[in-house]
């Protein structure tokens, strides 16, 4: 932390966004602690099978998300916008291993591994949700790297091209793989969906319920506490500096030394792999895993989620998953859905949630493109031009 | 360009055999589908018919691509943008057209001249309101982010591509929609060699063709064409040579809409469904097609778009690839976003362009 901090610390601030006041720098390490709490508190003020529960949760798997993303986009500055890629194939995961998908497998007896309860005597392959976790994230580690292959020698525009175009393909291949066949069984169910799915089972509990909530949210607050330790170690951490100065100076990071294909490869992969592990518990949580889950709209969820908080900023990509969720989720159907009809106008929010977020995104990026709650060092590049252009002005 | 003012070390020597190997390389990947399904047909049928009415096809379709992907290839040329939102401005284009095939009253018992004439005066009013659109979207989304880091004005143009999706979606519904058949653009006009050609091909054929002469020459020959090359080439210089970059800007934006619109009047004439997703899914193909070409490249765009074109029918016509393939219209899009990969990975800089900064 203080390696990366100090040098910043002695540079002068720049002229247009000087800070207003310094936090302590034991800070960051004091949040993690609170927010946590905060969350481990909160099942105890609402119904544990309620809207807000539910929302809740989606909330904390949507963070999961959006923090792998940050890694990709925020810390590596790689644009990726087929993220839903990732979801697609955690969630797959989960079908496969978990669910009565592979009916006729092992003679109709089905393969069971570490499972209690109902689904130790059914069909198909059920493993311990512990075990798909660890699956879904070798899977999507490995499609992270294949999917970041082609575009090392590629910049900007083009990643975001070939990335959405990858993301795309997975969507095509779940929307048609049950025409796919491989050893006879087909690859996915298409739009039908592959359910029921497994409730998560892990060691020592009873098989989670879909009507109590409150222990689904704190797995899912387990994998954010998971993804917030991971996310704010490897900020810091050799890597981590790597991805950021292939970032802010390709050239100048190579030839300091930095292996870009390394870096951007595991940039990739680790981003990945936190998008299968929500992917498979989002999987589970929805009790469907469907083909039409997988579209473009996905990934600008939560490339949104990452850009409202603010590119690279931990705390802000918290916040924006957050926020987005609740907007996404409980805003726009339960609370604003019948407003514009009050007003006289012939539809209701949720036809209008695209239009919703195009204006986000656009919004966000004319007015503050640093995000609410900005990583220092994307603010500053982000107002250099208007800088430059002010001075440019000025000797004019 | 650099590579040539030096002098011919073994260096030079390898990238040249690279780029050379990267042409051929990606030609032959481009006609390894027509070449096995056109001996597949021999073998088969004993002729090249079902290959030749893909061609076709494939052609007709592909001119509409080529509009398309000229819009991309301009804005990337000028702005270094990949105009997300194009997609949309060329569905918007359809839109409009559909819209005003009814407000006009047109059915298809109306008499041939009078429908020409109010397919001329629709096209004309379609180029015109995407190009609008296409320049109002640069003037409040792009412009403002000028020097900012390229992923800006890119998140701005996933912006505007939701909110005009959005749009279509509230203004003619959320699903497919079938609009009046006016110039029966599947009746086969007359067959050669036992390959038909519509209506639709004709159509599609003989508006885009002056349309594309049209801009190359403007391009080439006006005061503005040579502005815009000259903003293209080095925006700073340009800027020094007194010429008005934005408005050179926003005019490249202006032709690449009005372009996109006349596609999205064919679009809707010769698919006579619309729908609007039909951008988001045309945007991919036709900046498929402007890669494919090279960036930048306009000859390369359109090429690009009969190519893709031409494999997209192929991979809507057949069945299976190599016997255990599936192929179909619900593959396609797989297929084409295949072909970019391939592309983006071995021959970034496309049949016809020169290295960008961007595709390295």
């Amino acid at each position: 932390m203080t390696a990366t901090e100090q040098p910043a610390a002695q540079r002068p601030e720049p002229a247009a966004g000087g800070r207003r006041f310094a936090l302590p720098p034991w800070w960051e390490k004091a949040l993690f602690p609170i927010i946590i709490g905060v969350g481990a508190a909160f099942p105890f003020f609402f119904d544990s099978g309620g809207t807000v529960m539910g929302t809740a949760v989606l909330a904390l798997a949507y963070t999961v998300m959006a923090l792998g993303l940050n890694i990709i986009v925020g810390f590596a500055g790689l644009l990726d916008l087929g993220f839903v890629a990732f979801f697609a194939i955690g969630a797959y995961v989960m079908g496969w291993f978990g669910s009565l998908f592979f009916a006729t497998i092992n003679g109709e007896k089905g393969i069971h591994i570490l499972v209690t309860g109902r689904a130790a005597e059914l069909p198909g392959i059920h493993m311990n949700f512990l075990l798909i976790l660890v699956a879904a994230v070798i899977f999507t580690t490995i499609a992270g790297m294949l999917i970041g292959l082609p575009t090392l020698r590629l910049r900007g525009d083009y990643i975001a091209i070939v990335t959405l175009a990858f993301g795309e393909i997975i969507g095509r291949v779940a929307i048609n793989g049950d025409e796919l066949k491989l050893f006879g069984q087909p690859l996915t169910a298409g739009r039908q969906g592959i359910t029921p799915v497994d409730k998560i089972d892990l060691p020592f509990l009873e098989p989670f319920k879909s009507l109590n909530l409150t222990p689904w949210f704190y797995v899912a607050l387990a994998m954010v506490a998971f993804a917030l330790f991971v996310n704010l170690r490897l900020r810091e951490s050799r890597l981590g500096r790597a991805w950021i100065a292939l970032r802010e100076d390709e050239v100048a990071a190579v030839s300091m030394g930095v292996p870009a294909v390394r870096t951007k490869l595991l940039a990739y992969g680790t981003g990945a792999a936190f998008g299968g592990m929500a992917g498979a518990f989002l999987g589970s949580f929805n009790n469907t895993v469907n083909a039409d889950q997988f579209q473009f709209f996905f990934s600008i969820l939560i490339l949104g989620m990452v850009i409202l908080g603010g590119l690279g900023s931990i705390w802000g990509v918290v916040l924006g998953a957050i926020v987005l969720t609740t907007i996404n989720f409980y805003l726009i159907p339960d609370v604003f859905n019948t407003i514009p009809g009050r007003v006289g106008l012939d539809f209701d929010t949720t036809q209008i949630t695209f239009a919703i977020y195009g204006f986000l995104l656009v919004i966000m990026m004319i007015m503050r493109p640093e995000g609410l709650i900005p990583e220092r060092r994307r603010k500053q590049e982000l107002h250099e031009a208007e800088e430059t252009d002010s001075v440019i002005a000025a000797r004019a | 360009m650099e590579a040539a003012s030096l002098p011919a070390g073994p260096a030079v020597r390898g990238a040249r055999l690279k780029s050379i190997v990267g042409t051929y390389g990606l030609i032959a990947v481009l006609l390894a589908l027509p070449v096995y399904f056109a001996v597949f047909d021999l073998v088969n049928d004993g002729n090249l018919t079902r290959i030749g009415n893909n061609l076709v096809d494939g052609i007709s379709n592909g001119a509409i691509w080529a509009l398309v992907a000229i819009g991309y290839t301009l804005v990337y040329g000028i702005v270094e943008l990949i105009n997300f939102a194009h997609g949309e401005v060329f569905m918007i284009g359809s839109f409009t057209a559909a819209g005003l095939f009814a407000s006009f009253g047109l059915t298809k018992d109306t008499s041939a001249i009078v429908l020409a004439v109010a397919l001329l005066a629709i096209i004309v009013i379609c180029m015109f309101a995407s190009g609008i659109l296409n320049t109002m979207i640069e003037r409040v989304g792009y412009r403002p982010l000028r020097g900012a880091p390229k992923l800006a004005p890119l998140i701005t143009a996933v912006g505007f591509s939701f909110i005009l999706q959005n749009v279509g979606l509230l203004w003619r519904g959320g699903s497919p929609e079938s609009i009046v058949d006016l110039i029966s653009s599947q009746n086969p006009l007359f067959t050669l060699a036992g390959i038909n050609i519509t209506n639709g091909d004709l159509l599609s054929i003989f508006v885009t063709v002056p349309l594309l002469l049209l801009m190359t020459a403007f391009i080439g020959r006006s005061r503005l064409g040579k502005a815009m090359r000259a903003t293209a080439q080095d925006p700073e210089a340009a800027r020094l040579m007194g010429i008005n970059v934005d408005t050179t800007i926003s005019f490249t934006f202006l032709l690449g809409g009005m372009l996109a619109g006349a596609a999205g009047m064919i679009y809707a004439l010769y698919q006579t469904t619309i729908w609007y997703f039909q951008g988001f899914t045309a945007g991919l193909i036709a900046f498929t097609a402007a890669v494919m070409g090279g960036i930048g490249n306009i000859k390369g765009a359109v090429l690009g778009g009969f190519i893709i074109g031409f494999i997209q029918q192929i991979s809507d016509n057949r069945d299976e690839l190599f016997g255990f393939f599936p192929l179909g219209s619900a593959w396609t899009p797989a297929i084409v976003f295949a072909y970019l990969i391939l592309i983006m990975t071995f021959k970034p800089s496309g049949l016809l362009g020169e290295q960008t900064r961007d595709a390295g």
